[in-house]
């Protein structure tokens, strides 16, 4: 009882900001959320922005439909309106409802292709990341800046898998959010993204909704994609193409660290350091922001 | 024209009875029927996979496809968590499936396509009455071939195809699931798609050649224009997929390597051959809807359509466009910003003729003397659900947006709301409009009218909230999702079992009017009913039109 109580008190609160529409309070998405993640890179804040707008005009569309609606139910039914008109045509009406449309499309598509090409238009990165989706669903990682050994692998590589639920509940994190390693990453520094997927393998995407990247891994091409992150924090993301048993289980986190820390990680990953001084380091990094804005 | 009486007073025409009536049935109406049992068979078949996956979407954490991977295909204990993964999306891909190619395109097309087309333009029977018998009969062995793939291995040691409906290669390939159930998923779409090709075949050659004297096209009734464009949909779409699913096939069997990069070939081309048919293919699924809420809207307002060339060439427009926008469910592919752009620009185009036909409606309604039976409840209805699936599509189209939308919740939404609730509700309209032309029997109008609103009430729960969980970022097509997920998936799992008891209002409805047999008369709706079918008796006799009737 005291379950459903809470969850319309939080119903109900949510319903009240539902004017403003950005109540996702932290990186991590909350329960009853209504829109969007809270952005953390130039690119996501520009997709809140438009949105935010696309609704307001959208919604104005269907409330125009529904008022339209209620009123003929209202003022031409049997009983109101017995004898019924037989007007078939109105041309001017009709040039009307066509026109307009084209003009709020129209008022839409502009600032659409600016965030398209925003997107797509990939810039000159600071550093590059190599992302591969596993047929084992995991995600591996290499840092080809940081050097390449004597067969051309990247030396600084590794594989991330799900944190499993007891580990999960053990280190107070989401369960199918969180990882065993992080993706670290420096933060207001252009990265960019080469994604692919295991040439026997299938098809994954890599998705991060609070950087608005979302690029498909796929067998035998390289996707390029970028990201600037503009705030500490812990970031997650889930594999968003069906990829067969473990779909749901191939979760992506990215840590936007100060180069400082960021710096300490690569120094410490280019020594191959044992799982457990990694996990050691790692908690020392950690962005402590979960929660960047409350209600 | 006259030659019309002499045939049908043929010996082989007469009227057969028991099995052969239906096995062996060259009649229109008869065929109709079969379509129309059909798809509500593979309605419920479809709705219980759905009700059965929202359970286990009900709470975070596995709980339902466990056991019931065990209880099904008898698995051990320890194969049992990752046969229920499996089992999951094996149910995602044939409740897509059957809804598309068993439900909604053989409710609409064969059922109600086949019974009113010919009656509406004043046609004895279709123009290849036994081709018509085989458009039938193709889609029981489709379905059984479908149904046989849940039962037989896909991915190793576990069962079905679970590659969602649009069987991307490489997870529908060897790669992802060499067991012979996509080989059965590949061939019964191939028998669906043919039976389509067929009776679209069937139906342009009809609509062309046999409207009655003075029923020119532009003044057939909208149902059968919206039946025109989709059936030309159809016969250009389908051989599409045809061959896009022969290639994955021959891949898979003959070592071919189409979409196998390692040896020459590119997944992606799948994906633009799949969805060159599948655009298409959503609108093949809603055309014939926009024609029957035409009739119902019309019909209940008691005026003629408002703007009818209008109404009829938006829906040409729709269908043509249909077929240059495929690329906007492939906006995270890689696609590079002009060629986005493109498809961005061309999909939002789609919403200028939509928006023609929402308004075309809405005037027909004004002016008139609206009449609030049964299956305008659900016309109406569908206007209010369509427009805000509409409106998400318009949102979807940025491709810019689509970076926090693509394959999550809110796709899963908007295509529900345009279809579970377009269609659908299309489907019921049409129903409810022509159920006592088709039986004879009236039906209680207050059942029908409480199925209205408890489905009009349970699929808004359903579905409106799935909006939330993809802007928050819920990835579609996940057996298990984290806790910060609950709130609204518990919302929308009540919805589904809300529009479950929907379904068994309807079909107690529908067992009352059998049971009580109250006989229809030739036009049940009044004045507003202007179109040919309710100049006959209710039911239609078995061959109808024998003097082909004038249209002035």
């Amino acid at each position: 009882m005291t379950q459903i109580k809470s969850r319309l008190m939080a119903l109900a609160s949510g319903l009240v900001f539902l004017p403003s529409l950005s109540f996702a309070q932290g990186n991590e998405p909350v329960n009853w959320q209504l829109g969007l993640p809270v952005p953390a890179t130039p690119v996501e804040q520009f997709i809140h922005d438009f949105h935010l707008w696309l609704v307001w005009a959208m919604g104005a569309v269907v409330l125009f439909v529904l008022a339209l609606l209620i009123y003929v139910m209202v003022r031409f039914n049997a009983k109101a309106n017995p004898v019924p008109s037989q007007t078939t045509h109105n041309s001017l009406i009709e040039v009307v409802w066509t026109i307009v449309p084209v003009i709020i499309l129209a008022v839409i598509a502009i600032p659409s292709f600016k965030l398209l090409y925003l997107e797509r238009n990939i810039p000159k990165g600071d550093m590059t990341i190599k992302v591969i989706g596993n047929p084992s669903w995991n995600w591996t990682y290499e840092y080809p800046d940081l050097g390449v050994n004597a067969d051309k692998s990247a030396k600084v590589s590794f594989t991330s898998y799900l944190l499993p639920e007891d580990k999960a509940k053990e280190q107070g994190v989401t369960y199918l959010l969180a990882t065993d390693v992080p993706v670290v990453v420096p933060v207001n520094k252009v990265v960019k993204l080469i994604v692919t997927s295991d040439p026997e393998g299938i098809i994954h995407s890599w998705a991060m909704p609070a950087f608005g990247v979302k690029i498909d891994a796929i067998p035998g091409r390289l996707n390029e994609d970028w990201f600037q992150v503009t705030r500490e924090g812990v970031f997650n993301g889930q594999c968003s193409e069906l990829c067969g048993k473990e779909h749901a289980f191939m979760p992506i986190e990215v840590w936007a660290v100060s180069e400082d820390k960021y710096k300490a990680w690569t120094d410490l990953e280019l020594t191959g350091p044992k799982p457990e001084d990694l996990a050691a380091f790692l908690k020392t990094i950690r962005p402590a922001t979960d929660k960047v804005a409350s209600n | 024209m006259a030659q019309a009486h002499d045939m049908h007073d043929d010996h082989a025409h007469a009227d057969p009875s028991g099995w052969r009536r239906y096995v062996l049935s060259t009649n229109h109406k008869d065929i109709g029927s079969m379509y129309l049992w059909f798809a509500i068979m593979a309605g419920l078949v479809g709705g219980i996979l759905s009700i059965l996956m929202r359970m286990e979407l009900q709470e975070p954490g596995i709980q339902i496809f466990k056991g019931l991977a065990q209880m099904v295909y008898g698995v051990p204990e320890n194969a049992a968590l990752d046969n229920g993964k499996q089992m999951f999306n094996a149910f995602v891909t044939a409740h897509g499936l059957i809804m598309i190619f068993f439900m909604v395109m053989p409710a609409m097309i064969g059922g109600f396509g086949n019974w009113f087309v010919p009656l509406m333009i004043g046609a004895p029977d279709m123009a290849f009455p036994r081709m018509n018998n085989i458009s039938f009969w193709l889609l029981v062995p489709s379905f059984a071939l479908l149904i046989t793939s849940m039962f037989v291995e896909g991915p190793p040691g576990m069962h079905g195809v679970g590659g969602g409906w649009t069987i991307y290669p490489p997870l529908s390939s060897t790669a992802g699931q060499p067991g012979p159930a996509m080989d059965y998923a590949i061939l019964s779409l191939h028998l669906a798609g043919a039976s389509s090709i067929l009776g679209a075949i069937n139906f342009i050659t009809t609509i062309f050649n046999m409207r009655a004297p003075g029923m020119t096209l532009h003044k057939m009734p909208l149902f059968v224009w919206s039946v025109l464009v989709t059936v030309f949909l159809l016969l250009l779409a389908l051989p599409v997929l045809a061959g896009a699913i022969t290639m994955l096939l021959t891949d898979r069997n003959f070592g071919t390597s189409f979409f196998v990069p390692s040896k020459g070939g590119d997944p992606l081309l799948f994906q633009h051959l799949f969805w060159f048919f599948g655009h298409p293919e959503v609108y093949i699924l809603i055309l014939p809807g926009f024609g029957i809420i035409s009739q119902i809207i019309s019909t209940f307002s008691k005026k003629p359509v408002f703007g009818y060339l209008g109404m009829a060439y938006a829906m040409v427009a729709i269908g043509v466009v249909g077929f240059v926008v495929w690329a906007h469910h492939m906006y995270t592919v890689g696609l590079d910003a002009d060629t986005q752009a493109y498809f961005t620009a061309a999909t939002m185009i789609i919403a200028v003729p939509t928006g023609i036909k929402i308004f075309s409606w809405i005037a027909t309604m004004w002016g008139g003397s609206i009449e609030f039976r049964p299956p305008m409840l659900w016309a109406i209805g569908f206007i209010f659900l369509f427009t805000v699936g509409g409106v998400t599509g318009v949102v979807l189209a940025n491709a810019g947006v689509d970076r926090n939308l693509q394959d999550t919740y809110y796709v899963v939404a908007h295509f529900h709301y345009v279809l579970s609730l377009g269609a659908v509700f299309a489907i019921f309209g049409g129903w409810y409009f022509w159920f006592p032309k088709i039986t004879g029997y009236m039906y209680n109008e207050t059942i029908a009218k409480v199925h209205f609103w408890v489905t009009f009430i349970a699929v808004n729960i359903v579905f409106f909230p799935q909006h939330f969980l993809g802007l928050a970022g819920m990835p579609r097509r996940y057996i298990d999702y984290p806790a910060e997920y609950a709130g609204w998936n518990y919302v929308s799992s009540m919805g589904s079992y809300l529009s479950g008891l929907g379904v068994l209002i309807f079909l107690y409805g529908m067992i009352s009017a059998y049971a009580k047999k109250v006989p229809a008369p030739a036009n049940p709706w009044g004045v507003g009913a202007t179109t040919l079918e309710w100049t006959l008796p209710s039911p239609p006799p078995f061959h109808q039109f024998n003097d082909l009737p004038v249209i002035k």
